[in-house]
């Protein structure tokens, strides 16, 4: 009954999302998608059934309230609508656009079984947006505690865990390794998928909150966990230090000139603004054929960023197929719409340079499908005699990111397990070391920024009660 | 003490600024600046470096500490102008801010007393080594410091390294000053003298064909040396790779590896490839500076 009367009156499909033009935003580092309107956006809010069970908030990691600002959104509380969303959620502008939506909040949402599901992520980036362009109101802070909590590292996980120590009365510093606040979202992901002035506004509402950021302070480095701990006074410490350690192939040839992890390329290009040199000064090479090697999102932004500086060529190159790529579907799409070339089924085994040590050439091998393994996809196997040369003459090297070693390693008494991950509760963000508590990419391994902020707030609510009882 | 400057610039960071508290002009390419930064000075050892910004569109620039004061909170670099954002610094003066200064970075230099250290310093490298060479004394070192410069204009700090050697001996390539000679000359004429038994520890800091022409050297009387390499770098944290080099068939990044590597094991001519990956755009960059530039750019 209820589903012969949804079929009538809502509309099947989710609003589309305007974005530009393909062949235009495949040159420039504006925002790909540009954002629902406010007709638009009342109308996609309306389709939402109100499930009285909520399937959707269960597949957010930081339970948003999801049918209530969606309601408000259909009765145009704008206001109430971003200020209930803030409620469980510290960085909304910047979850509305990076969020993999279709396996979260929008996997399970009732109307996605017969229907589209409703554009949630779309509807909370409406709200986000429209609050940055009107002015913020800051949600209330508790009275002031009088305990000290340091944040390291200002990516998502660092600025959800500050956020809500701050509005629960905490006094709360973040210390940030580079010159600007944000982590991943400053320097990894690109400008024309979450713009970096939005990043900043983000960052700035913590600051209203009265979280204090310190850029340009490496802990482990100016001073450690303990030395914070011990001669700064800090009664509690959260580490999400990210996944900042690039990975190489370890294939003959990656020293040459004209490789780059996908890391250095992506933080030449956003956090130092290499598409804008001269007028910033740091530059970035781009040759006319950049083959990009791995298939996850941080490939499919630097062959999308490649195509951006210039390049003629963008290549992802993958040792599995289609099916296997760890990519958001919608990013793989994008990058396919703009020009992306998918060389699957392939892997290099070595990079090939001139006399001046520049990149003239991949050596590569193809694969077939195998059995599936451990992770249930069907592992890759190498054809033998299948070598053969691809010209490039840029390679990106986007195979993953390991945890940065600077802050495990000169802590006392944190344990780490053998690939270099702070051993942490996944239930309360508990490390091994009392007081000290660690959550996002650090812990997990390479994730998503909607994951990491889940466990900063998990963290959030450990240290809230470790510092009550204290 | 660090100063939270209450305004919004363009990236929209509030930033903390770094003032200049002195400057000091050692030749037309080679300046000198004492900066305010407690943080690094509290915590800094010889062999590290800093990353500075100059501003919201500037580089980060990796710079060897020269020199610190933990009781006023200073910080002493050392910089030779070689391209656009060099210039730009040293056109700085003192009561300027820096936007970004950031360290302590990498690994200290291993310092323990081996009895007797020559320290190999040229050129620019001669403000990188002094605090090394004044460590090494500290920690009960007989210290031979060996310093040299193309040409008398270039040499700096003689004062200075005087005191943290135990001796000097002074070089330059044109004998406009002391003698005349490489400083890998006077090297050798050291360990010849000395005996290369006698000798357990060489450190050389300067131009890469300096460094690696010491190590040719001291490879043969088979006398350990220590390099620090000043590799092109992003973050300076570990985090991008840009500053990686083979050293003894390993990949190492010379930000949190280094700056420190055993000489003998590096790739010198990996580095030297690697070293000019930007030239092409360092000059484009300065072009850009000489057309924007409204004093006519570098002087």
């Amino acid at each position: 009954m209820a589903d012969e009367k949804a079929k009538k009156t809502i509309d099947p499909h989710k609003h589309e999302m305007p974005v530009q033009e393909a062949s235009v935003r495949a040159h420039n580092f504006e925002e790909v998608a540009l954002g629902y309107d406010e007709e638009t956006a009342v109308a996609e809010a309306k389709r939402c059934l109100q499930c009285k069970n909520e399937p959707c908030r269960k597949g957010c990691p930081v339970s948003v309230y999801i049918p209530q600002f969606i309601k408000l959104i259909a009765e145009r509380d704008f206001e109430g609508a971003i200020a209930k969303n803030k409620e469980k959620n510290a960085l909304p502008a910047v979850c509305g656009r990076v969020c993999p939506q279709e396996n979260q909040c929008e996997k399970y949402c009732t109307l996605g079984k017969k229907f589209d599901p409703v554009g949630i992520g779309r509807l909370e980036r409406f709200i986000a947006d429209r609050e940055l362009k009107m002015g913020v109101t800051v949600p209330e802070v508790a009275p002031p505690t009088g305990k000290k909590v340091a944040v390291i590292g200002s990516g998502p996980s660092g600025l959800t865990c500050a956020a809500d120590l701050a509005k629960l009365g905490h006094d709360v510093t973040v210390f940030e390794a580079l010159h600007v606040a944000g982590g991943v979202l400053m320097y990894g992901i690109p400008q024309f998928r979450l713009p970096k002035e939005v990043v900043q506004a983000e960052v700035d509402n913590l600051r209203k909150l009265g979280v204090k950021i310190e850029v340009n302070s490496v802990v482990g480095k100016f001073a450690t966990v303990d030395e914070l701990m011990e001669e700064e006074g800090f009664d509690a410490v959260y580490i999400g230090t990210g996944a900042g350690l690039p990975y190489f192939m370890g294939i003959p040839g990656e020293n040459a000139c004209g490789v780059y992890s996908a890391n250095e390329f992506l933080t030449r290009t956003n956090l130092m603004k290499a598409y804008l040199f001269p007028k910033y000064d740091t530059p970035i090479k781009i040759g006319k054929k950049v083959a990009v090697l791995g298939g996850g999102n941080v490939a499919m932004d630097g062959a999308r960023t490649a195509l951006r500086l210039g390049a003629e060529e963008s290549h992802i190159v993958y040792r599995r197929s289609h099916d296997e790529l760890p990519a958001r579907k919608e990013e793989a799409e994008h990058a396919e719409e703009e020009g992306v070339i998918f060389d699957l089924l392939t892997s290099p085994v070595e990079i090939l340079s001139n006399e001046e040590g520049w990149v003239t050439g991949m050596k590569c091998i193809k694969y077939e499908l195998g059995e599936p393994d451990a992770s249930g996809r069907r592992s890759p196997i190498a054809i033998p005699g299948s070598e053969f040369i691809m010209d490039v003459d840029t390679v990106v090297v986007a195979i993953g990111q390991g945890p940065n070693p600077l802050v495990p390693r000169t802590t006392k008494g944190l344990e780490l397990n053998k690939n270099g991950n702070i051993v942490a509760s996944l239930e309360t963000g508990a490390t091994s070391k009392p007081g000290v508590y660690a959550g996002g990419d650090v812990v997990t391994g390479a994730a998503t920024v909607i994951l990491a902020m889940g466990a900063g707030r998990t963290a959030a609510d450990s240290i809230h009660e470790y510092l009550t009882n204290k | 003490m660090v100063k939270f400057v209450d305004k919004k610039h363009e990236g929209g960071e509030w930033s903390s600024m770094f003032k200049i508290l002195e400057k000091q002009v050692h030749s037309p390419v080679i300046k000198q600046f004492v900066v305010e930064a407690p943080r690094v000075a509290k915590s800094c050892k010889a062999g590290q470096f800093i990353i500075l910004g100059i501003n919201e569109e500037g580089e980060r620039i990796p710079l060897t500490i020269a020199d610190f004061d933990r009781e006023k909170g200073t910080i002493t670099i050392v910089f030779q102008e070689v391209g656009k954002s060099t210039i730009q610094l040293g056109a700085m003066e003192a009561g300027d801010y820096i936007k970004d200064f950031v360290g302590p970075l990498g690994e200290p230099t291993h310092i323990e007393n081996v009895g007797t250290v020559i320290c190999v310093a040229g050129g620019v490298g001669i403000a990188p080594v002094h605090p090394i060479a004044r460590a090494f004394k500290e920690s009960g070192n007989h210290v031979i410091g060996i310093m040299g410069a193309r040409t008398k204009d270039l040499l700096f700090w003689e004062d200075k390294m005087g005191e943290a050697c135990s001796e000097l001996n002074v070089t330059t390539d044109d004998g406009s000053y002391v003698r005349q000679g490489f400083v890998t000359e006077v090297l050798k004429d050291i360990i010849e003298q000395k005996g290369k038994e006698n000798i357990p520890l060489v450190i050389a800091i300067g131009p890469q064909p300096m460094m690696r022409a010491v190590c040719n050297m001291t490879k043969e009387y088979g006398i350990k040396t220590i390099v620090s390499l000043n590799a092109l770098m992003v973050d300076g944290t570990g985090m991008c790779g840009c500053c990686r080099i083979t050293v003894g068939e390993e990949t190492k990044f010379v930000c949190v590896d280094g700056p420190d590597f055993d000489g003998h094991k590096v790739d010198w001519s990996e580095l030297a490839l690697r070293q000019v990956y930007f030239k092409s755009e360092e000059q484009l960059a300065l072009e850009y500076r000489e057309c924007t530039c409204g004093n006519g750019g570098a002087k």
